[in-house]
This record gives C-alpha cells, sequence and structure tokens, in this order.
C-alpha cells in the first residue's frame, strides 16, 4: 500500500509536473484565466493520463520496442478525442471556455513523459496510482495558478461554480492578469515563492542541532552559516 | 494578396504563438539559453510546420471530410505530423547534409511541439478549408503555418538574446533559473501587445 501512496505524493509534492518539473506549460499558461478553467483543463488531463498510464502498462509486453513512441501517440490521442467528445455533449460551457487546448493534450508533455518514464517499466496498479498523483498534483497547480488571475485579474472568486464571490466594487481589477503577460507574471512569482521556501528549509536542515542562537551554540566557530541567521 | 497579407502578418506579429497564444512553450523555455540554438530550431519549426499545414490541410479536405470523419482529425494530424518529421529527418539527410547537421537533435523533437499540431488544428477551427474558400484554403494554411512559425522563430531568437546577457547578471536566489526567464517572457508578451494595433 504504501507504494501507492508514496507514488500519489511524489506526483503531488516531490516531482509536481508544474512547479518542480515544468512540463506541459502550454495548457497550464492558457487555459488558467479563472480557477474552474484550470480545473476543468486539470481534471481532462488527469483522466486522460490514468487511462493512458493503464493501458501502456497493461500492454507495456506487447508493444514492440521500436514502434512504442508512435503507439502511445494513438493510443494518447484516441483517449484526448473520446475526452473531448464528452466535454462537448456534458460541459459545453468548460468545451467553449479550452477550444483547441483540449486536443492538444495529445502533445502534453506530461503524458508522453510519463508513459515513457514509468508506465512503460511498471504493474498497471502502480502506473494508474502515478497517473493519479501527477494528474492530482497538475490539477493542483493549474487551479491555483487559475484561482489568482482570477482574483486580481478579474476581481472574482471561483467564478462558473456554485461558491462564485466577487469583490466589493471599490476593487478595480488589473485586467492584465487575465491576459497571455499576468500567466507568465503569476507562475514565475509562484515558483520563485516555492523557490525561496526551499531555501529556508534547506538552510534550516544544514546543521544539525541549530537553534539559531549562534551566541550560546558550541559550534559557532566551526559553523559555516554563523551569524547568518 | 492583401488578405495573405494580413493572414502573415496576424499569425507572426499579433498573435504570436509563444507570447499569445502559448505555443511551443517547452521549447521556447528550453533550448533558449543561446541565440544559435535557438535559431536553428526555429529553423526546423519554420520548416516542418509549412510542409505540415500543405498535407494536413489536403488530408483534411480530401479525406477526413469526404468520408465524414472530421472527428478523427485529432489522431489522424497527430501521426501525420510524427511520420512527416520523420520523412523531412530522411530527405534532410540524404538531400543536403550540411542542413541537417545544423538542425540535429532539434528535428526529432518537433513532434511533441504543440505548435505544429495547434496550427494544424487552427487551420481546420478557422475554417481555411475547400469547402469555404476553394484552392485559395491551401494557401491560406499555408501562409498562416509559415507565419506562426516565423512568430516562434522571432519570440525565441529574442528570448535567446536576453538570456546570454541574464546569464551574467545578479539574481536573487529564488528568482534564478525558471522564474526570470518567466519575468523575461511577460515583459516579451507585454511588448507584443504593441502589435495588436497593427491590424
Amino acid at each position: 500500500m504504501n507504494s501507492y501512496l508514496e507514488r500519489l505524493y511524489n506526483g503531488i509534492v516531490k516531482e509536481n509536473p508544474t512547479f518542480i518539473l515544468m512540463l506541459g506549460m502550454c495548457p497550464t499558461l492558457a487555459v488558467t484565466t479563472s480557477a474552474f478553467n484550470g480545473l476543468g483543463m486539470g481534471l481532462s488531463t488527469m483522466a486522460v493520463l490514468v487511462v493512458s498510464n493503464l493501458l501502456i502498462s497493461a500492454l507495456r509486453q506487447v508493444i514492440p520496442d521500436k514502434v512504442r513512441i508512435p503507439a502511445y501517440i494513438v493510443i494518447v490521442a484516441s483517449l484526448v478525442t473520446i475526452v473531448q467528445l464528452l466535454i462537448q455533449a456534458y460541459i459545453p460551457a468548460l468545451y467553449e471556455a479550452l477550444g483547441i487546448y483540449i486536443p492538444l493534450i495529445v502533445v502534453n508533455c506530461i503524458i508522453l513523459g510519463r508513459a515513457e518514464a514509468y508506465a512503460s517499466k511498471n504493474p498497471p496498479m502502480l502506473a494508474v496510482f502515478d497517473g493519479l498523483g501527477m494528474g492530482l498534483g497538475f490539477s493542483i497547480a493549474l487551479t491555483c495558478i487559475g484561482f489568482f488571475r482570477e482574483l486580481i485579474g478579474a476581481g472574482t472568486v471561483l467564478s462558473g461554480t456554485p461558491f462564485a464571490y466577487s469583490l466589493p466594487e471599490i476593487y478595480e481589477p488589473v485586467s492584465i492578469f487575465v491576459l497571455a503577460p499576468g500567466a507568465f507574471l503569476v507562475l514565475a512569482l509562484i515558483i520563485a515563492f516555492l523557490n525561496a521556501m526551499n531555501i529556508q528549509n534547506n538552510g534550516k536542515k544544514k546543521v544539525e542541532g541549530c537553534d539559531g542562537s549562534c551566541g550560546t551554540c558550541g559550534k559557532a566557530e566551526t559553523c559555516s552559516d554563523a551569524g547568518k541567521r | 494578396m492583401k488578405e495573405m497579407m494580413l493572414i502573415l502578418v496576424g499569425a507572426a506579429l499579433v498573435n504570436n504563438v509563444v507570447l499569445s497564444q502559448f505555443f511551443g512553450l517547452c521549447p521556447f523555455l528550453g533550448v533558449s539559453k543561446q541565440v544559435k540554438t535557438a535559431a536553428s530550431m526555429g529553423g526546423a519549426v519554420i520548416f516542418v510546420i509549412t510542409i505540415s499545414s500543405a498535407v494536413a490541410s489536403l488530408i483534411y479536405d480530401f479525406i477526413l471530410v469526404r468520408l465524414h470523419l472530421e472527428y478523427l482529425q485529432t489522431i489522424v494530424f497527430i501521426l501525420v505530423i510524427a511520420a512527416l518529421v520523420q520523412l523531412v529527418e530522411m530527405f534532410l539527410k540524404k538531400t543536403s547534409p550540411g542542413l541537417y547537421q545544423a538542425l540535429g537533435v532539434y528535428l526529432p523533437l518537433i513532434t511533441t511541439n504543440c505548435a505544429v499540431l495547434g496550427v494544424v488544428l487552427q487551420n481546420v477551427q478557422k475554417e481555411y478549408t475547400f469547402a469555404e474558400m476553394g484552392w485559395k484554403a491551401l494557401l491560406a494554411s499555408v501562409v498562416n503555418g509559415f507565419g506562426t512559425a516565423a512568430g516562434f522563430t522571432i519570440a525565441i531568437v529574442i528570448m535567446a538574446g536576453i538570456r546570454e546577457r541574464i546569464a551574467y547578471n545578479d539574481i536573487p536566489k529564488p528568482f534564478q533559473g525558471a522564474p526570470i526567464v518567466l519575468l523575461t517572457a511577460c515583459l516579451m508578451a507585454i511588448a507584443f501587445f504593441g502589435f495588436s494595433g497593427l491590424i
């Protein structure tokens, strides 16, 4: 059981496809004009990723090594077409909002990347959980970016869902945040924030038993970080 | 003629693929460390996108529409692109080894560049099809493809030029690596907004 949970943790935190691996950038930036669109894109990608991981892992003994990439692409493209038709039929609003980016899930590097790096070498159940973890990590990242862009750029929270809320009229939306430059800016700031957190955490872990008070610490003379905190 | 010029300028500058539509971001962020490699990548992309828009346009109009299989377009287009990249690679290797050497590893990588599939799908979406425009549709698709690829090349070469200079600057630690590149892209995107008054 532990290895399944480890896969989920790996996808959501350790190897988050958006913030750490920087894969699948094109949908990440294009559709995250609102949290709802981001979540929709994330979940569609997750659906494709889980099923493609399952199929590719199940067929990993059958597919000849030489033609594996075309085979993966055909599997992924078929699944994407199915998802596209389903969204068109049942959630037309999302279909309108995501537009051309739904068929472009085919060339999302996360899907082919996981197929090649994980699903083709591991048993189906593990591959499913890997897809689930990666998909959740991607969905969370997209929803998060969408949330900030929507909040600053349009002055609304979770519009399109039953929990919609608008900021008071006095707030003037900064519309550049829902346009193209805002996407780059928000992602840059989020990654920089995560980097800053990482640097701080790593710094703390460096010296064992350090409580930050160098004056009373016996190791202060040999400590490379002495006086920095 | 005027119509074609409008399509070309619109695709290359006004709706720049990378900076306003976010296609092809992976190579844009990944292979933009040096101007030289960025330019090779751009060249390869122009080559492949122009050819694949023409081929995909013909296949869509004469096979998919005739057989009422439009819903299979995603699968068919991605296979066409993958096959085409292979073909172009073999063709270049035989006929022009110099160019083949210059493009090197970037050629096969283009299959997963979403700009290629994006442009081909957009051509259909914008109704550059025979039912709408007759034979002009083929020209419109090719011009749109070429314009888009030229826009990609412009963006990636400028980005590489900026990154070469950034490399020696003193950047705050959390912003090193991806964030500074994204911030640069953000400023470039704002600059490219200036073109939106052009058409």
